[in-house]
């Protein structure tokens, strides 16, 4: 009788752990090593010659002496506390806004976001500002937080309250004009007076407003079966995206004032700016919302008719939420566009970031400090999308959980795409 | 110029679609009555955009607000610059303004690039420019522009700011070699007339901003740069290695550079005109910031006491207050003043005197009597 065993092969090697996960995705074969050694050497080249510009050559000091201007313009001195205020109204009412919205999450504060808190937190006291400005900002953040556990708090205890938190956003805009403008008790302070970064949210945030309910009507028009209604909305929308908006912006800013009766009185710079940008924004909405409202099956329009609903209900009921909640994603996306393309209102005078940036190039004692101040304003416009973005997507995440179809078709398109790449 | 004709048709075919498919906003203005003048003294009455500043109890005044020494904005938000003590000055005259502290509550600034100014002056958008404008006939000429300028603050001339390793001393040596400049200036031109009448064929690099050239010249993608001599001093300074770029002993252009209003309101422009002397002649009369008060107090001089008001009526001939002057002095001092604080010995640019010095000391600033 043999008592030999087969011979056995040795476990695998485990393919766990960051060696393998090294060894798999970075050189896997010759190829793949001399791409990753060719592209690793040219970046740390590059973060090399960066680091070394940024540590000797670059003087940073052009920042924190001008960080009034970058981020409040030519707003008076005095009057600052006011732009503190509105920052401090925005915090509260983005955290409560992301309660209410995160109030089915297991725990509001993961350990995600309390690292992300952590990160927030140290950024700040990184940032090259006066000490009193430290304290405001981390305060804010405490703030943000504390907006987020009362908006929970809120859901849970009068979720018929908390339904309204849209309403809150409006109430912030007004009072956002009212502490921007002055009047009623403040001191009136002109909008030739504003500027940087708060004016180019201003009027991102203002297009945004105006070209949304533009939009849902452009594109509600261009599926009408007026013909009238019709070809005039499908004019606009083809008008209007044919022509670059930098010369609907000279269009507005030059000739526009040439249409008004002689000697009437101009509108103000800034209106006629944000008209300009919703408008072109909200042809580019209208395509959106249209994808979407082609996207929803004839059977919800007909199943509705057979309930008995108008077509003006059949519209608002059924047909447009379902419409609205496939095109968030685009929708955002397109107001994260309209965000940069404020940068080219300075080419029409308005003192907005871009702006403010290239007065400050302009100050004899900061001549030529391009790569300085460009750096910074790239950074506060990356941070101001990324925010956007990650708001979106939460947005998205909390309007389509109670509709199941779509969540469920979005997340097959997402796994196909990252299966694809 | 014909790029905004070509953008008129296109929008006004597309504006009947514009308006029917959304609520035209500001449609409600009233007829306006231009012809309504106050009862002005001595002054003449016909209307005029004086009128339109004073009910509106502000000057809105164009600027470039990005050109080192002549406009932009401080790190405390004030405009700062040559060109904005200018607007400052006629704004004083204006309003009857002596407080250096409040002057900027009267007047509005706008900043304007080198193509959008001239249409926001003829549109009435700003009420005058002050704004490094060269003066020139085809800008001042009823069938040009057709705008009115005042005398000149500053001349300038055009030079070339080359590299130092190209050797180059005259034109003909930059034969061949990218130049860079600043679009839709009188800079662009001349370049082009110089290097054709040398017979010089060069590559145009064309920015829209100054900020753009001397960014491409310092990473070397044109071998030199045009501009106004002032500016390339400047900014020759601000580049990494300042010593590798020389200023070519070469001026190719006459730059007069000065405020401007629209052409056919000589109530308007009479006082930019008149403050811009004012300032000369104020340094002339060795009038500054600090003694103009002690100086109207105990003059004898009968030319001093009629330029400071406290003789004669100049100032209302001029449909002014008779002490105007004393309020611009008041305000942004002598134009020897305005010039050390902004660009000459007491800033970080310092630039010589050199023409823009007073007519007494070999310079080109001159003022006719005030009398």
């Amino acid at each position: 009788m043999t008592t030999t065993f087969p011979s056995t092969s040795p476990p695998p090697v485990a393919q766990t752990g960051a060696i393998a996960w090294v060894r798999k995705n970075l050189f896997s074969s010759w190829f793949n090593t001399l791409l990753t050694v060719l592209i690793v050497a040219i970046l740390s080249g590059m973060a090399l010659d960066f680091s070394q510009w940024a540590l000797t050559e670059a003087k940073w000091d052009v920042i924190p002496k001008n960080m009034g201007l970058f981020f409040t313009g030519r707003y008076p001195a005095a009057q600052r506390w006011r732009m503190w205020t509105l920052f401090g109204m925005m915090v509260v009412i983005s955290g409560m806004t992301w309660g209410i919205l995160a109030h089915a999450a297991t725990r509001l504060f993961s350990r995600r976001i309390v690292i992300g808190f952590a990160i927030g937190a140290i950024a700040t006291m990184l940032l090259p500002i006066h000490p009193r400005n430290h304290v405001i900002l981390l305060s804010f953040l405490v703030l943000l937080a504390a907006g987020a556990w009362c908006g929970r708090w809120l859901t849970q205890t009068a979720p018929k309250v908390s339904q309204w938190w849209p309403a809150g956003w409006v109430l912030a805009y007004v009072l956002s004009l009212w502490l921007l403008a002055g009047g009623f008790g403040l001191k009136p302070v002109s909008s030739n007076d504003w500027g940087g970064f708060v004016l180019t949210v201003f009027m991102a945030v203002s297009s945004i407003v105006l070209c949304f309910p533009a939009g849902v009507l452009l594109a509600l028009g261009r599926r009408s079966d007026l013909p009238i209604v019709r070809w005039l909305c499908t004019a606009f929308i083809e008008v209007v995206r044919g022509v670059p908006l930098i010369a609907w912006l000279f269009f507005g800013k030059f000739i526009f004032p040439d249409f008004l009766p002689v000697g009437s009185p101009t509108p103000n710079n800034l209106i006629r700016a944000i008209f300009v940008l919703a408008m072109f924004s909200a042809a580019y909405l209208a395509e959106n919302v249209r994808g979407g409202l082609q996207a929803i099956p004839r059977g919800q329009t007909e199943a509705s008719q057979a309930l008995g609903l108008n077509p003006f209900l059949t519209t608002a009921l059924i047909v447009l939420p379902q419409a609205l909640k496939i095109s968030i994603p685009a929708i955002v996306g397109q107001f994260i566009s309209l965000f940069q393309d404020t940068t080219l209102l300075y080419l029409v005078d308005v003192q907005e970031l871009l702006s403010m940036a290239n007065t400050v190039l302009a100050n004899p004692l900061f001549l030529g400090r391009r790569g300085e101040v460009y750096l910074f304003i790239g950074i506060i416009y990356w941070v101001s999308c990324y925010a956007m973005s990650v708001g979106s997507r939460r947005l998205e995440r909390a309007l389509s959980a109670e509709y199941r179809p779509v969540a469920i078709a979005g997340a097959e398109v997402q796994q196909r795409e990252v299966g694809g790449t | 110029m014909r790029k905004w004709g070509l953008m008129l048709a296109a929008a006004t075919l597309s504006v009947a679609a514009l308006s029917a498919c959304s609520p035209a906003p500001t449609d409600t203005g009233t007829a306006a009555s231009p012809g309504a003048s106050p009862a002005g003294g001595a002054a003449a009455t016909s209307p005029s955009r004086l009128d339109t500043i004073k009910s509106r109890g502000k000057l809105i005044c164009g600027v470039e607000g990005t050109i080192p020494g002549f406009s932009f904005v401080d790190s405390e938000g004030k405009y700062s610059g040559l060109d904005v003590d200018i607007c400052r000055a006629v704004a004083a005259a204006i309003f009857d303004v002596s407080d250096p502290a409040t002057i900027d509550d009267k007047i509005e600034y706008r900043n304007l690039d080198s193509t959008a100014r001239f249409p926001a002056l003829a549109s009435g958008e700003v009420d005058m420019l002050s704004r490094n404008t060269t003066w020139t006939i085809s800008r001042s000429a009823p069938g040009g522009n057709n705008f009115a300028f005042a005398p000149t603050t500053f001349y300038d001339g055009q030079g070339m700011l080359v590299k130092k390793s190209l050797n180059a001393s005259k034109l003909e040596d930059l034969a061949g070699k990218s130049i860079c400049v600043e679009t839709g200036t009188t800079t662009e031109l001349n370049l082009a007339d110089q290097m054709r009448k040398a017979g010089v064929q060069y590559n145009e690099v064309k920015f829209q901003d100054s900020d753009g050239v001397y960014a491409a010249l310092a990473e070397g993608r044109c071998d030199a740069a045009t501009s106004d001599r002032s500016q390339l001093a400047a900014r020759r300074t601000t580049l990494p290695n300042p010593d590798d770029y020389v200023l070519m002993d070469v001026v190719m252009s006459k730059e007069p550079l000065g405020p401007l209003t629209v052409n056919n309101d000589a109530r308007l422009f009479q006082i930019i005109e008149w403050v811009t002397y004012g300032l000369m002649q104020a340094e002339e009369f060795e009038i500054t910031q600090a003694n103009v008060d002690q100086v109207l107090s105990s003059t004898q001089d009968p030319a001093v006491k009629r330029f400071l008001g406290a003789e004669g009526d100049l100032g209302t001939q001029l449909g002014v207050t008779n002490d105007f002057m004393v309020n611009v002095i008041k305000v942004v001092g002598n134009y020897g003043e305005i010039y050390d604080r902004n660009v000459g010995a007491n800033s970080t640019l310092k630039l010589d005197r050199g023409l823009n010095n007073l007519w007494t000391k070999g310079g080109l600033m001159y003022s006719p009597p005030f009398r």
